[in-house]
């Protein structure tokens, strides 16, 4: 699998999701700076990775979502290229349109920064088949702007056609128990309506080695290494 | 010309920032305060002398970047 991960002035996660990727696909994903216009030839996923690109200056995102790099990421997925936002790059998803809704400001106000449990809505889709539906999974968080809101219809659709990705939960699982940022139906990611674009605010890459705590994170790069030897193997056949 | 775009919350749309300095004007003995909304200021100078052109610009500068009319209303004031 050829990922690419984009990097804006800010980003800060771009190397603990490059290495998570690696880990799971024995493949180096490569770095591309948002100045560029094109993907690297063959490139299966690509990741907007966490940090404070541009300082969060105007709102978080905005300022990224308008890089030269992103017609390309548009395009991309506009095939039904892989496209994977975590937290920054769920706030950039947002921004330019690739995924609906808004992230707001915490509605405590405070910046979390803490282990956290999310619930995975569906097992079916790319980045979720080596988890089960339910899976409660501990992942980091570590944001000031997740409170996921988006008008009343776009709520409604996302929640009609199994758009919603993960939902805040306790180490139960049990969802509304535990939201850390006043999130609409406690939700931390959401798929496009094609599966092919996940943004979520939680960081799965820092959650990939028992060193750190955990191993909760790996499934959804193992999902992706596995659904691209899927996609080869369907290929040739 | 110079303009100034100035960005604000939708009605409805939560704001915490806005609560929490609504907050501590009514602890600072300022009780004639009801309610606090944070927005956001844009002083813009620019080279197009036609007003109905430079209005455009603003327009489309607002609707492609300076708001996000998901959660946010603009309005272009010319100085």
């Amino acid at each position: 699998m050829q990922a690419c991960v984009i990097q804006f002035p800010g980003s800060n996660r771009d190397g603990d999701v490059m290495r998570a990727l690696e880990q799971a696909s024995g493949k180096l994903p490569v770095r591309l700076w948002h100045t560029e216009t094109a993907l690297p030839q063959g490139t299966d996923l690509v990741v907007l990775p966490g940090g404070f690109s541009y300082g969060d200056y105007l709102r978080c995102g905005a300022i990224a979502a308008r890089a030269p790099i992103m017609d390309a990421v548009r395009a991309h997925a506009a095939r039904g290229g892989l496209v994977l936002g975590i937290c920054n790059g769920f706030q950039i998803l947002v921004e330019s349109g690739l995924l609906p809704g808004v992230l707001m400001r915490n509605a405590n106000l405070r910046f979390v920064s803490k282990l956290q449990h999310i619930s995975v809505v569906r097992d079916d889709t790319p980045f979720t088949s080596h988890y089960h539906k339910g899976q409660p999974i501990k992942v980091v968080i570590a944001h000031g702007e997740g409170n996921y809101t988006a008008d009343t219809d776009t709520i409604a659709r996302l929640e009609g056609e199994g758009l919603v990705a993960f939902r805040y939960c306790d180490a139960n699982g049990h969802i509304g128990a535990a939201n850390p940022n006043g999130s609409i139906n406690d939700i931390a990611g959401i798929y496009s309506p094609g599966l092919n674009v996940l943004g979520l605010m939680p960081h799965p890459e820092n959650l990939v080695d028992h060193v750190v705590g955990g191993i909760d994170g790996r499934g959804l790069f193992e999902s992706l290494a596995s659904f691209h030897s899927t996609q080869v193997e369907l290929a040739q056949s | 010309m110079k303009a100034r775009v100035i960005v604000t919350l939708k009605e409805g749309i939560l704001d915490p920032p806005g609560k929490a300095i609504e907050g501590a004007l009514k602890s600072m003995d300022l009780p004639g305060v009801a309610s606090v909304r944070q927005g956001k200021i844009f002083d813009i100078e620019l080279t197009e002398a036609d007003s109905a052109k430079a209005e455009a610009l603003l327009k489309d500068a607002c609707e492609k970047l300076l708001a996000n009319l998901v959660v946010e209303d603009f309005r272009i004031e010319r100085l």
